[in-house]
């Protein structure tokens, strides 16, 4: 096992503990956490190193608001379980959000430590905390009004989140999934190996056992119309940006393409890595193209190389433009994924299979509205990548069955649904938030819509005229 | 869990299960689909809605591979653990037309229930269920009572008219003055049948069967070529024009796992009902 520990030169400045990785050579090989997490001792070690800001700037850049000195200090002391409730009365999924949000540009990036030394590794403790500690929620205070009906539409962590803060305030939820589990890209797009299911099931058991009523197999819209949406006390819709974006290029229809999300599904929701034993085939590949550079793609060209296949990753802008998180494109990197950058597909060949993409080359020219240099094709550079399968991974966007549906519900450029910032739509009793509102985002912003809303919902129904319910 | 509440073989290879479950029950409708998974770690396949009954629908599948193999052992009283639906677009239902509804093989499950909603809708309906040979032509007392005129048609004559289901629509649209026509079968009927409507014009539906996983919009397994344009048929259809449809592409896709399916065919075999696992169905 190796310390991926950050050092700094210095005399006085202490470390900045790490996570331990399992060796590469033998994480590639199957689907278990690359990531181990810290030691009882490697976390409080960790946790001394924090200032105990007066004015903690790293709660102003987590977006559920957690009391993070105040878990940090309980870990410092020892008390894990202290630290684990700490964080529960603000992020009802810590062992989740540890693992997956994006610290850098969040509490991490805000901590003071971060210009100095190195910020303190919060989301470690956060892991640390949520995995090491044994508490459970407590009882919210119950409300004096009657519990009202509510439906939840969409179990991701938008969802769940609702859905949990609403039943502590005493309501009655029904939680609608269309699949056959719960947890929306959590159990269908992030791979095992970054966020073992076990883990997302004892955090949904949780949630569930607030007692909110789980409908899987349900698909709002059509298993449950409109008109009976309407007859609950109010919605809140969290239905994800799950609709795949393809880049419209010759070929695409060609047998062996992709796109990520149903990569990722077969394999992740549906056990392909498993096949025969599970009943769901996904093709192996020997060479595979991944389109894209985000945290989609690092993880589709992930387990791509963990079903055995060589993995070319192509990305029109350069390395340093990747969207993905840093550690993502380290771990892709290591694990042996190749890089092909400033380059952009314009044609799959093959029929009936996939046997190569056809791309040009790109050059950068002046800035963008995002910042980054704009690419541009080189006329005459087009060359082709050998490949037997080609993924998909250059965005998706909000999902449009439901969105359609409601009649009176104002959308945005994006198919995604307009909300006020209480997360409410243009149709009265119908809240919305996550990536359904704001397009594909990170799970802990659909958190923090879904937190917010279910306020807004027990606020605004709480002042609701009697008569009109 | 669902409850399977009949199981019975209509014909060699073709099975009928009446599953309990009422959310689907209540809401289905000609047209639409459902999509099983028997067991954790099972494939999800999509089967159409064939009959509904209070809280009860019924589904109609030919034995062709591992799953459906698992789904034919199905005893009355025994459970599946998933059953998500209804999916899809319903059909769209016209009405005080002339309609035609054209079955091949075991596409012939979903045909009594649209007859009837088209017939409720005050359509005159004429039915044609076309199979291989007699044993093959399911249903057919539920399409007499669902439709105005029922013809039969197999391959080797053994039952009805001696030929395909397509020959006899030909004769029909040219004595009938024919509004719309609905098509379900394998792929392959779909597009030889279609061209009959092609010329003279008639507006004919197609229901269509690529490989799907999740059926609600969000993988894009199940990409079909219409009218020049990709869509998804387990939201867009699975119904289109069937004078758009590109049914070698939709063909060429049905058969990308071909030696996944073999493979996971022989393990079933191998693991489950002991035999050599030798034939491949289908
Ligand atoms: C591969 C991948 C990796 C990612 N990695 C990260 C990461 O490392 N860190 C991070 O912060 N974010 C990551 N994200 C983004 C993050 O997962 C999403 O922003 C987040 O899950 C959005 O949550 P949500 O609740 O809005 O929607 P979703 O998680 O998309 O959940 C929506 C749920 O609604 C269900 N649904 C949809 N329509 C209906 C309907 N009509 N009826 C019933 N149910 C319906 C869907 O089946 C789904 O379960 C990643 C995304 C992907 C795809
Ligand atoms: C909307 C729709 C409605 C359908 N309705 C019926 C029906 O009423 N009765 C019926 O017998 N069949 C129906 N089918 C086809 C049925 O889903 C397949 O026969 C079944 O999935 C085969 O599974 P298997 O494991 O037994 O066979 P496999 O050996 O896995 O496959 C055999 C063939 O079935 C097709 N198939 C395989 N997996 C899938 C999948 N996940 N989704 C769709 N097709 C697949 C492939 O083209 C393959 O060549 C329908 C398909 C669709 C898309
Ligand atoms: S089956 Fe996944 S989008 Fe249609």
């Amino acid at each position: 096992m190796r310390l991926n520990t950050t050092t700094r030169p210095g005399a006085g400045v202490r470390e900045r503990n790490g996570m331990a990785e399992r060796p590469v050579e033998e994480r590639i090989r199957d689907f278990e956490e690359v990531d181990t997490g810290m030691t009882p001792g490697e976390a409080m070690e960790e946790a001394a190193r924090c200032l105990q800001c007066k004015k903690p700037a790293c709660i102003n850049g987590c977006p559920v608001g957690i009391d993070i000195p105040g878990f940090i200090a309980e870990i410092a002391e020892g008390r894990f379980s202290e630290a684990r409730s700490r964080i529960l009365e603000a992020n009802l999924l810590p062992a989740i959000c540890g693992r997956v949000c994006p610290q850098e540009s969040q509490c991490e990036g805000a901590c003071v430590l971060a210009g100095k030394e190195r910020a303190i590794n919060i989301g470690a403790l956060e892991r640390f905390a949520a995995d090491n500690g044994v508490a459970e929620l407590g009882e919210e205070r119950p409300v004096s009004l009657a519990g009202r009906r509510i439906a939840v539409v969409g179990s991701g962590p938008a969802g769940l989140t609702a859905a949990a803060e609403l039943a502590r305030r005493g309501h009655k939820i029904t939680l609608f999934e269309s699949l056959h589990e719960p947890g929306g890209v959590l159990v269908y797009g992030i791979p095992e190996f970054r966020l073992p299911k076990a883990i997302v099931s004892t955090e949904i058991e949780r949630v569930l056992a607030l007692g909110v009523e789980l409908r899987t197999n349900t698909l709002v819209g059509n298993a449950v119309p409109v008109d009976d949406l309407m007859t609950f006390d109010a919605v809140f819709v969290a239905t994800g940006a799950g609709l795949p974006v393809f880049m419209g290029i010759p070929g695409e229809e060609t047998n062996g393409v992709y796109s990520a999300n149903e990569f990722l599904t077969r394999v992740n929701l549906m056990r392909a890595d498993c096949f025969p034993e599970a009943g769901t085939p996904v093709k192996r590949g020997s060479r595979v193209v991944v389109t894209g550079a985000g945290n989609v793609a690092m993880d589709a060209a992930r387990v791509a190389r963990r079903l055995g296949a060589r993995v070319i990753l192509v990305y029109r802008r350069r390395e340093e433009d990747f969207p993905a998180r840093c550690a993502e494109v380290r771990h892709a990197r290591e694990e042996g994924v190749e890089f092909v950058t400033c380059a952009a597909p314009v044609r799959i060949h093959g029929t009936p299979s996939v046997t190569g993409v056809e791309c040009v080359r790109m050059e950068m020219c002046e800035l963008d509205a995002s910042g980054r240099p704009e690419p541009r094709a080189i006329e005459g550079s087009s060359f082709i990548i050998d490949a037997d399968c080609v993924i998909q991974a250059i965005g998706t966007s909000p999902n449009p069955l439901l969105v359609r549906l409601l009649s009176g519900a104002a959308t945005g450029r994006k198919g995604n649904l307009v909300v006020d910032e209480d997360g409410r739509t243009t149709v009265p009793w119908i809240y919305a938030g996550g990536d359904i509102a704001t397009g594909a985002a990170t799970v802990i912003l659909a958190m923090g819509a879904g937190k917010r809303a279910a306020s807004v919902i027990d606020s605004d129904l709480a002042s609701r005229p009697e008569g009109e319910i | 869990m669902y409850r399977v509440v009949e199981a019975r073989p209509l014909a060699d290879r073709v099975h009928a299960l009446v599953i309990e479950a009422p959310h689907v029950a209540r809401n289905a409708k000609a047209g639409q689909f459902l999509i099983i998974r028997k067991e954790p770690g099972g494939e999800r396949i999509p089967l159409t809605v064939s009959a509904v009954d209070d809280d009860r629908v019924r589904v109609i599948f030919m034995t062709v591979g591992a799953t459906t193999h698992q789904l034919a052992e199905l005893q009355p009283g025994d459970t599946i653990l998933d059953v998500a639906g209804p999916l899809g677009r319903p059909s769209e239902i016209p009405s005080g037309e002339t309609c035609v509804v054209v079955g091949g093989g075991v596409g012939i499950a979903s045909c009594p229930i649209l007859a009837r909603t088209l017939r409720e809708a005050g359509n005159r309906v004429i039915g044609i269920l076309g199979a291989r040979t007699a044993e093959l032509l399911i249903l057919e007392d539920e399409m007499r009572t669902a439709c105005d005129e029922l013809y039969l048609a197999t391959d080797d004559g053994t039952k009805g008219r001696h030929g395909f289901a397509a020959d006899v629509l030909k004769e029909v649209i040219e004595s009938v003055q024919v509004d719309s026509v609905w098509i379900i079968g394998p792929a392959i009927m779909m597009k030889v049948t279609s061209e009959v409507t092609r010329t003279a014009g008639i507006r004919t539906w197609v229901s269509l069967n690529p490989i799907m996983v999740d059926g609600t919009g969000m993988c894009g397994s199940c990409r079909v070529i219409v009218n020049g344009e990709v869509r998804f048929a387990c939201v867009d259809g699975p119904e289109f024009d069937a004078h758009g449809v590109d049914f070698d592409h939709l063909m060429q896709r049905q058969r990308f796992y071909f030696e996944e399916e073999r493979h996971a065919l022989e393990h079933h075999h191998a693991t489950r009902c002991g035999c050599s696992g030798e034939e491949r169905h289908g």
